[in-house]
């Protein structure tokens, strides 16, 4: 297994290597280092001569990916790609154009990211599950289709709907939690509240529908209906036999999701005025600032291989016929 | 008989079930209702529910707490509070009056000539070589409580030499745990103004006061040098390096000494850029390892007002409170006639601030803001145009006052106009809207006046800002020197005086200046063709395409057709740079009350194709206006003045580079308990002026905020009735298959 985790990172440098040069490309067809400069001076007095020092400083005074002047391997080098990607494979983001360290703002933001997202991670597994279950158990009934007409509503209705919906309901009509915020410590619960419950809320219908075609895929097969003609109780054969074999394609689901929790939500984050990462790469596009788009670009990247990674070793644990070479 | 048990059994189960959902519910319910009722919605800790602190919301962080470098409105609202500069506006009274804020009277201002004479004919400004500006200021004002002034018991600055081992176990600033304090001194104030050069703190100011403050720019050049010679992020100490342009007479004396004479300077000095800093505070930041946990200057200031800035998460809430050190300032015992009126003078005379913190909390969206504001979690709220009608309405001599729904609250309405214009600008470069002979000139001049009746701005700000704006009758907003009211006020190009009110002139003769300008209904009498005109807009949200329609509406009344250029911001600027534009749409906020800083946008001299720093976007030329503006800039305010600013209006009037747009006026919403509220759009350090009254908020928000508990109970009862024939359908399954267990 060991060999396949050092093989599977070996892979994802190239990854890595693409993501960050196609965010570049992307960024610096849109803005240019003169453009980042009348940001960050603003544009009421700004002189030539500034913009020329600023770029200096911040090493934006250099050709974008080919430096034509420079001699051999320095063609490569001497170059805003090279200087701005090379210290991100060490973690090191360097500071924003606004002069704040980027590592640390990841640090600070990335916990109130957590605080929402894992609660509605665990829960809303917890509830798409045990109603997915609940809708096979008592599937051809009417349960089971109504259950399916009600996901499919839910599935429907924009998440933007539920936040503002509940905000109304629940914060302002009957007064029962802050309508957006965030403490610290166990202050932070009663903010967390109401965008949890709503996170799990808005993603009942697709999520409960997901869970149950796999489950009702494993309901179909032989061993079910052997557990069935041993006389198990409906129960046991669903919780002990087809939860367990479901677990793989539930496993690819959800494990991959789980680093990537720490990047938060955009939307969520933005109108419970959770001091999150949800809402730092948006900010860093409007404000130009390239510094931050690459670090969280490649954040995002080396997270969701971390899951991919993840999700291979657990397949290892849930079913032990899987090897990894 | 076995059947029978069965039955029985199942029934007794049944019974069970109901029993313990009905008891359930019960006790829900009890439990419910038996609840003492607390707030369970305040954003804030129940604690500082009866607090003299403000509550306010930010909505974007401010990226700059360096008075060097902050020059975004919401910056300054923070470092307006914390910094001193030397003046500061008057309060109350109005138009904007310069009072000293740290210096005993106004600045002593000497002119000299070349020779270094001092020259006592002030409005003879061609023998004007320098101006010196000395500046007192008074004893007696101290530094907030601060790590960077604290000294150990030998006297020495305690924490301006960190070992790598202190710096590791410190996280943020209040993690030192020794403060002290020192008088202000005169040269704090040349050190910041030195720090305008500082190479790496680009400074957005520093290309136009190197055009006035004697040798800054090769100052800026000197310490460039230096630094390159350094290794990097060494602490320049600028107290090492002389500036010729600022000198210290004694320890609370200044001067600086200005090229030429340039009256517009002393409004900088009521601008952070000119605040002072102390070098201490520049060296305790500079020391490795700081930087890496964001313990800078940029992030927590220092200053000597009102305020200082003891948390600064803002991603989430900034929070400022009392500087212990503030005194010697009181509410002002002056203002205009109607302050005495509207009780703003009640507080004549006490000292300040009133407020004990002030809390800044981070809401990104409108709405939830807003709902917040509501329920009084927010002391004041600006008028997003998703709730304008739920809180504004028009009585019926057309004033805005608040609704019914928000006079029941307490809720008041302050509205100002702001000392900024929204213009659509014509690039004088372009053949069709500028021309380029003396006979094209005449006849773009005319298709410009056309144009300028025909899109109508007091339907504009009718339909797209809910009433809120003033249609401008030139360049200059009321409040500010030279603009003028009624009919002396009016455009008379695009309006006329009809029974006592200003109105726009009509479409026939709009159509008629058409003609004139060579394009009779439209149509260009050279070619043939229809004309057509490009307007070169941002890329704006879904929301704008309405605002599009409307003003290309605007432009078919007189059979023109105009084609939408959508751009991003980028490729806008670049196109302006580059004189492409043909017609464009910006704005400007002043950056002081002087009509110069209005004026300057359409003096040849500032055009911007060709001069990036330039900000004459129309790229307007005219010489007889450019005279004039070169007299006007260097004048004190009076008649000759006046008469003068007249002169630079009509002319632009008829040559109607701009279509004149709009001045807005912003409205604001503020709690009862929010008092001594005068709105001030020219300056920002107008917290220590204002009140609250704690108690009626606390016994307001507890009205307005009780819980609503029955929905609860509602939801588990419909939670357990939901469940309920799902487990009795379990149950009946289970049983089905012991049965069928037990057959088999």
């Amino acid at each position: 297994m060991l060999n396949y985790i050092i093989r599977r990172i070996c892979y994802a440098i190239p990854i890595l290597i693409g993501v960050n040069l196609i965010t570049f490309v992307l960024f610096f067809m849109v803005n240019t280092p003169d453009d980042m400069a009348r940001m960050h001076l603003g544009v009421k007095y700004v002189t030539d001569d500034a913009i020329e020092k600023w770029k200096q400083d911040r090493g934006y005074d250099k050709p974008l990916i080919y430096n034509q002047t420079a001699e051999g391997f320095s063609k490569l080098t001497q170059t805003i790609f090279f200087e701005k990607s090379v210290a991100m494979f060490v973690f090191d983001f360097g500071q924003a154009d606004d002069g704040r360290d980027i590592s640390h703002e990841i640090k600070s933001r990335m916990v109130p990211s957590l605080a929402i997202a894992l609660p509605v991670f665990l829960l809303g597994i917890w509830v798409y599950i045990s109603l997915a279950l609940m809708m096979v158990f008592f599937r051809m009934t009417y349960i089971d289709f109504w259950g399916v007409v009600l996901c499919v509503a839910l599935m429907s209705i924009s998440s933007l709907f539920y936040i503002i919906g509940g905000q109304f309901l629940i914060s302002k009509i009957w007064h029962l939690v802050p309508i957006s915020g965030y403490g610290t410590g166990l202050d932070a619960s009663k903010f967390l509240l109401l965008p949890v419950v709503i996170g799990v809320i808005s993603s009942i219908g697709a999520n409960t529908r997901w869970y149950r075609t796999i489950f009702l895929e494993e309901m179909n097969k032989e061993y079910v209906r052997t557990a069935r003609a041993k006389g198990l109780p409906e129960s046991t054969v669903l919780f002990k036999h087809v939860l367990k074999n479901a677990l793989i394609p539930i496993l690819t689901g959800a494990v991959v999701t789980i680093p990537l929790l720490f990047l938060g939500s955009l939307i969520a984050e933005s109108f419970f005025g959770i001091p999150g990462l949800g809402s730092y790469t948006i900010e860093a596009i409007n404000s130009q600032d390239f510094a931050i788009v690459r670090a969280m670009v490649f954040i995002g990247s080396f997270l969701y291989i971390i899951g991919l990674i993840l999700t291979d070793i657990s397949y290892t644990l849930v079913d032990p016929r899987i090897r990894l070479m | 008989m076995e059947k029978e048990i069965k039955k029985q059994c199942d029934r007794c189960f049944r019974f069970d079930n109901s029993k313990i959902i009905w008891l359930g519910i019960v006790i829900v319910v009890g439990i419910l209702s038996a609840c003492s009722r607390p707030i369970w919605n305040s954003p804030y800790p129940s604690e500082d529910a009866s607090k003299n602190i403000l509550y306010n919301a930010f909505a974007e962080r401010p990226k700059h707490l360096d008075p060097v470098q902050s020059y975004s409105s919401n910056e300054i609202l923070l470092t307006a509070q914390i910094y001193q500069p030397p003046l500061q506006y008057h309060y109350l009274k109005r138009p904007f009056t310069l009072i000293p804020q740290t210096t005993h009277g106004m600045p002593l201002v000497k002119y000299i000539d070349e020779i270094g004479n001092e020259s006592h004919a002030e409005k003879d400004i061609t023998n004007i070589a320098y101006s010196i500006y000395e500046i007192s200021i008074k004893p007696d004002i101290r530094y907030q409580p601060h790590p960077a002034f604290a000294r150990n018991d030998q006297g020495n600055l305690r924490y301006h030499a960190l070992t790598q081992k202190e710096t590791e176990s410190i996280f943020k600033l209040s993690d030192f745990t020794a403060l002290g304090s020192r008088e202000l001194l005169a040269e704090d104030y040349a050190y910041q103004i030195k720090r305008l050069a500082h190479p790496k703190l680009h400074s957005p100011i520093f290309g136009l006061m190197s055009e006035y403050i004697v040798g800054l720019k090769e100052y800026a050049e000197t310490l460039r040098k230096i630094a390159d010679t350094l290794p990097k992020d060494t602490h320049l100490d600028l107290r090492d390096f002389p500036l010729e342009g600022v000198e210290i007479v004694d320890a609370s004396t200044y001067r600086i000494k200005i090229k030429g004479k340039y009256p517009q300077f002393i409004y900088w000095l009521a601008m952070p850029f000119f605040a002072p800093i102390p070098w201490e505070a520049e060296r305790f930041y500079s020391q490795p390892g700081l930087a890496e946990k964001n313990i800078t200057l940029d992030w927590y200031p220092v200053g000597t007002g009102a305020y200082m800035l003891v948390e600064n998460d803002p991603n989430r809430i900034m929070v400022l409170e009392r500087n212990p050190y503030f005194q010697g300032e009181y509410y002002p015992a002056d203002g205009m006639p109607e302050d005495e009126e509207s009780g703003l003078l009640a507080d004549a005379g006490k000292p300040l601030p009133f407020i004990d913190r002030v809390i800044f909390s981070r809401e990104k969206e409108n709405i939830p803001r807003w709902n917040k504001f509501l329920q009084g979690y927010y002391d004041a709220s600006g008028i997003g145009s998703d709730s304008f009608d739920q809180a504004v309405q028009l009585t019926s001599h057309g004033e805005a006052t608040v609704t019914e729904e928000m006079q029941q609250q307490g809720i008041r309405l302050e509205t100002a106009v702001a000392a900024s214009t929204y213009y659509m600008g014509f690039n004088m470069l372009d053949p069709v809207v500028g021309g380029r002979t003396d006979q094209e000139k005449a006849a773009a001049r005319k298709l410009r006046q056309a144009i300028s009746i025909a899109v109508d701005y007091e339907e504009y700000v009718s339909i797209f800002a809910n009433g809120r704006g003033i249609p401008a009758q030139g360049p200059i907003p009321p409040g500010i020197m030279g603009y003028r009211e009624g009919k002396e006020g009016m455009n008379d190009i695009v309006h006329q005086w009809i029974d006592g009110r200003i109105k726009r002139r009509s479409i026939e003769e709009a159509k008629k200046l058409l003609a004139e300008a060579g394009y009779p209904d439209g149509i260009d009498i050279k070619t043939g063709a229809p004309l057509v005109l490009y307007f070169d807009a941002t890329s704006r949200s879904a929301d704008d395409k309405s605002i599009l329609d409307w003003m290309r509406k605007q432009f078919k009344k007189i059979n023109i057709q105009l084609v939408v250029r959508s751009t991003d911001y980028n490729r806008f600027q670049d196109k302006m740079r580059k004189g492409n534009a043909q017609i464009f749409e910006w704005g400007w906020n002043a950056d002081y009350p002087d009509p110069e800083n209005f004026f300057f946008l359409l003096y040849g001299p500032q055009s911007k194709a060709g001069n990036h720093s330039g900000n004459n976007a129309a790229n307007y030329d005219n010489p007889e206006y450019n005279q004039l503006f070169e007299r006007m800039e260097k004048m004190d305010n009076g008649p000759e003045r006046q008469a003068i600013i007249d002169q630079m209006v009509e002319i632009l009037r008829y040559d109607a580079p701009w279509l004149w747009g709009y001045h807005p006026k912003d409205y604001a919403l503020y709690h009862a308990w929010f008092q001594n509220v005068k709105p001030n759009k020219m300056s920002y350090n107008n917290m220590k002026y204002l009140r609250i009254n704690a108690e009626l908020r606390e016994r307001k928000q507890s009205e307005w905020n009780q819980p609503v508990l029955w929905p609860i109970g509602l939801a588990v009862i419909i939670l357990m009735l939901s469940l309920l024939p799902g487990f009795i359908a379990y149950r009946q399954k289970e049983r089905k298959t012991e049965a069928k267990q037990l057959v088999g």
